[in-house]
């Protein structure tokens, strides 16, 4: 796909199951902006803007990705999975989001968005992990309030929770 | 798995529905973009913003000479002191920048993508001068500031001695030891960032925290408004750490800007800037000398201090150095201290606070020189810290040091106790045999120690108001503010347990000047200690008032009437209540308001302890270490949440082992910070950072506040680095003058390894 970058672009993006247009934006526009400026979904935080903290991360097709490194526009045609998509606004916190709250997985909860999303993938392809795993998989993560023990704690809970019928 | 009482903050940050700063919208919003310097030391010969001007989007540009008169420097929070007065930071840089970081102008623009376009267009003409990187240098070079006679712009010299002089004992030993902690800073997840939005009149900036009140004063006088027209209100809060909230810059130039465009405005800091212009901390360089006899026993300590303070005085004035000298002794008894402190303007960003200020640095050098007696003399440390440590009958104790204006008096303790508690925490007495087994594989493995001092509960006061309404629903106004710790879970846990109702039935207001009147913030282990004593008082004056209205309505004595959700009842008889919708309208029939405020004065501060110890393999061949055990005793007095004070040491022990083994704000000679993304400046990982064994005890209740309850938030931090280097010192067989300086890098680590195996040495194991 080739883009002029002076012109302005419409796009669709699938986002937790719904349709988001976003119309008439720069091309330039990252995904984090796009999401977080333009559609209203602020629970993806912006911690360092060049990839290295992971507070951003979002599920793309089911796969962590750094929304702060993609473009809006290339995120077209993917199914994005962002915090807000983990648990229903009015309804129970998702079992990973329970655990972190019982295990004090958070203090500030800034990285929160990232780690959840990070772990969700994670849990996916790991439903058994031992606590090495668990420190090595969420290692592009960063949090500077917990010293991580609680947030390992609560994947691991999450993951006992889940036992075998997780899918 | 214990179930732990769920924090009261969480689940809307795990939804990711509560806003932080960055999140927040409003019609017409513009964004700010802070063009810097990118020199540390030049004359602003020219700053030319037409082309900025022109560029789309932009609606001003703004540099020092657009700023009204009443806009002075930014004056200092704590530890005021006149001879810093010429060193303090204006908003923009006039005609001299001083760091690499410094604002220049500030572009407002539709959005920060324009804004950042029109960057380029502000041209600054610089007329470079000699940057001036390190405090040595600084003492020879050029002044900073024309006013000043010296680049050292602070001394103060302490000294104390215990008991009545005699001549120096020529039978004791000596040791001196040259130390430095590197330039390293809290680094918050949450760059910091403001809205401003202009209203009738008034003004309201969202991102505050911490110190709302003061810098509401702040605020108010520069921009020329009544300090009711000036409204602070805090969102949720991405870390502070003692970085965030003091009074930046940007926090009067965005609702300046704000104000002069009558438009609402958000800056939002990028990383690379909150790397070079928010408050550096920690750079300090040490000269100690010690005497002690041939048994261990300490005499005297001797430390002549260079702190590299930055460009500027920043709000917190001398506190960090003064925080060092103040409470270097540590939990020992010294004969004698005399401690030289010198304070150094560099080219570099100011500094200000940073979680255990001054007792990172301190502790570093206090508890490695202890380990440092002891291998001169062949003694366990442990053995020298008991010999020298005070006991509970000699407490309270002073050294006779001051810091934050008042003298540092140890209150309550058991510090051998806890000495002991963490040997057992560690098993050290199986240590010889792990290390024999590491050995077996090829490593090297130590295990060490350090001792600390916190303090906590800074006065003069705080105010806490309390009410309940007739649907029993009870709301709580602080002046705290919660920047992630979980203070108002602590507060409601405070509230709940004192009236007897559930958690559920408590609301907590704060973070706003409009709806609390006036605090003195949260910072310095402060928040639970002052605000949970007022929020203990005015919560039992309410509940006083409630038993009082409710005991002739039930035909009870007032002490008999207990609370519950639903109302008031004599205990053991459930089934007779008074509904709060009753009490209420009792209230108003006998004039006795179910509004209580309350206040609690602290005229001292309140010394929580601890010990930390640390048990690690080095690798011989490559230098890399690995911590295989790691625990913390910590005597916090009495504590509101047991776990919420564990969930403070285990985040400041990773901090802590940041502070140790990774992290460094570095600069290159011409005053270029070095490491200006978090690929270069290394915060500790999932991977980097141990499971953290702590035992938090209940020994020494303070005895300054009604709860008992000492601090418990910088504890963590404060003894990480001299555990390392002990430890280190411990598995290589290294000398005293091994592992004195910070961070401590693999390359260092491997130079005593080599020495370790020379032949001849590590042959006592």
């Amino acid at each position: 796909m080739e883009i002029d970058l002076k012109e302005r672009v419409s796009y669709t993006l699938q986002i937790n199951d719904r349709t988001y247009a976003v119309e008439d934006v720069e091309p330039r526009l990252l995904l984090a902006d796009v999401l977080r400026d333009f559609l209203g979904l602020t629970g993806t935080h912006l911690g360092c803007e060049h990839g290295a903290c992971g507070a951003c991360t979002v599920l793309a097709d089911g796969r962590p990705i750094r929304s702060c490194l993609t473009l809006g526009v290339g995120a077209k045609g993917l199914a994005l999975q962002t915090v807000e998509g983990l648990a229903p606004n009015d309804g129970p916190l998702s079992r990973l989001q329970d655990a972190f709250w019982e295990e004090h997985g958070l203090q500030c909860g800034f990285c929160t968005s990232g780690m959840l999303m990070t772990a969700t993938f994670f849990l996916r392809e790991h439903p058994k992990p031992s606590r090495k795993e668990i420190r090595e998989a969420l290692s592009g993560n960063l949090c500077r309030c917990t010293g991580y023990q609680n947030i390992v704690n609560a994947i691991e809970r999450s993951a006992q929770d889940l036992g075998e019928n997780y899918s | 798995m214990n179930a732990r009482q769920r924090r009261i903050e969480d689940p809307a940050l795990l939804r990711g529905n509560i806003p932080f700063v960055a999140d927040l919208h409003f019609a017409g919003m513009l964004e700010a973009v802070v063009v810097r310097s990118i020199y540390a030391h030049a004359m602003l010969d020219v700053v030319n913003v037409q082309p900025a001007l022109e560029s789309p989007g932009v609606k001003t540009v703004v540099t020092a000479m657009d700023l009204p008169s009443a806009c002075g420097p930014i004056p200092m929070r704590l530890s005021p002191s006149s001879e810093l007065e010429a060193a303090l930071q204006y908003p923009l840089a006039r005609d001299r920048v001083r760091f690499v970081g410094e604002p220049i102008a500030v572009i407002v623009a539709g959005s920060r993508y324009e804004a950042e376009d029109a960057r380029p267009g502000v041209e600054v003409r610089y007329r470079p001068l000699t940057a001036t990187t390190n405090v040595r240098q600084a003492m020879k070079n050029p002044v900073l500031f024309d006013t000043l006679d010296s680049n050292q712009v602070y001394q103060h010299r302490q000294y104390h001695r215990l008991v009545e002089s005699k001549e120096p004992d020529p039978t004791l030993r000596q040791l001196h030891l040259s130390f430095s902690i590197q330039r390293h800073t809290a680094m918050p997840l949450e760059t910091r960032g403001l809205v401003a939005v202009p209203e009738d009149g008034r003004i309201t900036v969202y991102g505050a925290t911490k110190v709302l009140h003061f810098n509401r004063r702040v605020l108010a006088g520069f921009l020329g408004l009544d300090v009711t027209a000036v409204r602070l209100v805090e969102v949720a809060v991405g870390g502070g750490f003692g970085v965030r909230g003091e009074f930046y810059p940007e926090d009067y130039l965005i609702p300046w800007l704000a104000l002069r465009l009558q438009r609402p405005v958000r800056w939002i800091e990028d990383r690379l800037e909150h790397l070079q212009a928010a408050n550096h901390s920690r750079q300090q360089e040490h000269e100690v000398d010690v005497s002690y006899d041939d048994t261990g026993r300490i005499y005297h300590l001797h430390d002549e201090i260079i702190v590299d303070t930055g460009a500027y005085i920043r709000t917190h004035g001398v506190t960090v150095p003064e925080l060092t000298q103040g409470m270097l002794p540590g939990p020992y008894r010294w004969q004698e201290v005399d401690t030289q402190l010198r304070v150094v303007l560099t080219n570099k960003t100011p500094t200000g606070t940073y979680r255990g200020p001054g007792r990172f640095e301190g502790t570093f050098v206090r508890e490695r020189v202890m380990d440092a007696i002891a291998s001169t003399l062949h003694l366990d440390p442990l053995t020298v810290r008991q010999k020298n440590l005070l006991t509970v009958d000699t407490l309270p104790f002073s050294h006779g040091m001051q810091a934050l204006g008042e003298e540092i008096v140890w209150d309550s303790g058991d510090y051998p106790l806890a000495l002991a508690q963490a040997a057992h925490l560690m098993a050290k007495e199986e240590f010889p045999r792990r290390r024999a087994a590491a050995s077996a594989r090829g490593r090297r493995r130590g295990l060490g120690f350090a001792m600390f001092v916190e303090k906590s509960g800074l006065g003069p006061w705080e105010d806490c108001r309390v009410a309940v309404d007739a649907d029993g629903r009870f709301t709580c106004w602080t002046g705290l503010s919660t920047l992630g710790q979980g203070t108002m879970t602590a507060l409601t846990r405070i509230l709940a347990e004192t009236w007897g109702v559930s958690a559920s039935q408590i609301r907590i207001v704060h973070g706003d000047t409009d709806q609390v009147p006036e605090s003195h913030g949260t910072f310095a282990s402060r928040a639970t200690v002052m605000g949970g004593s007022a929020a203990f008082y005015s919560a039992r004056t309410l509940k006083s008032r409630l038993q009082a209205l409710a005991a002739p309505l039930l035909e009870a004595h007032p002490e008999d009437v207990i609370l519950t959700d639903r109302g008031a009842e004599v205990t053991g008889v459930p089934t007779v209540a008074v509904s709060y919708k009753d009490l209420v309208e009792e209230s108003v029939r006998q004039a006795l308001p179910l509004d209580v405020t309350e206040r609690f004065s602290a005229s001292a501060m309140t010394y929580p302890y601890g010990v930390h110890g640390c048990e690690l393999e080095v690798c011989p061949n490559t230098g890399m270490i690995q911590i295989v055990r790691y625990g913390v005793v910590y005597d916090v007095g009495r504590a509101v949440d047991r776990d919420l004070v564990k969930d403070q040491i285990v985040g400041g022990v990773a901090q802590g082992i940041g502070g140790a083994l990774l992290e460094e704000l570095a600069y290159d000679e011409q005053g270029q910070l070095v490491t200006g993304t978090l690929m270069d400046y290394l915060l500790p990982g999932f991977c980097d950072v141990p499971e953290i064994a702590v035992m938090i005890t209940e020994v020494a209740p303070a005895t300054s506040n009604p709860l008992g309850i000492k601090g418990a938030g910088e504890g963590g931090a404060v003894g990480v680095a001299p555990a390392i280097a002990n430890a280190l010192a411990d598995a290589l067989n290294a000398p005293p003058e091994a592992f004195t300086t910070l961070p401590l890098r693999p390359q260092d680590i491997l130079r005593w390894s080599r020495m370790d195996q020379l032949p001849g040495k590590g042959a006592k194991r």
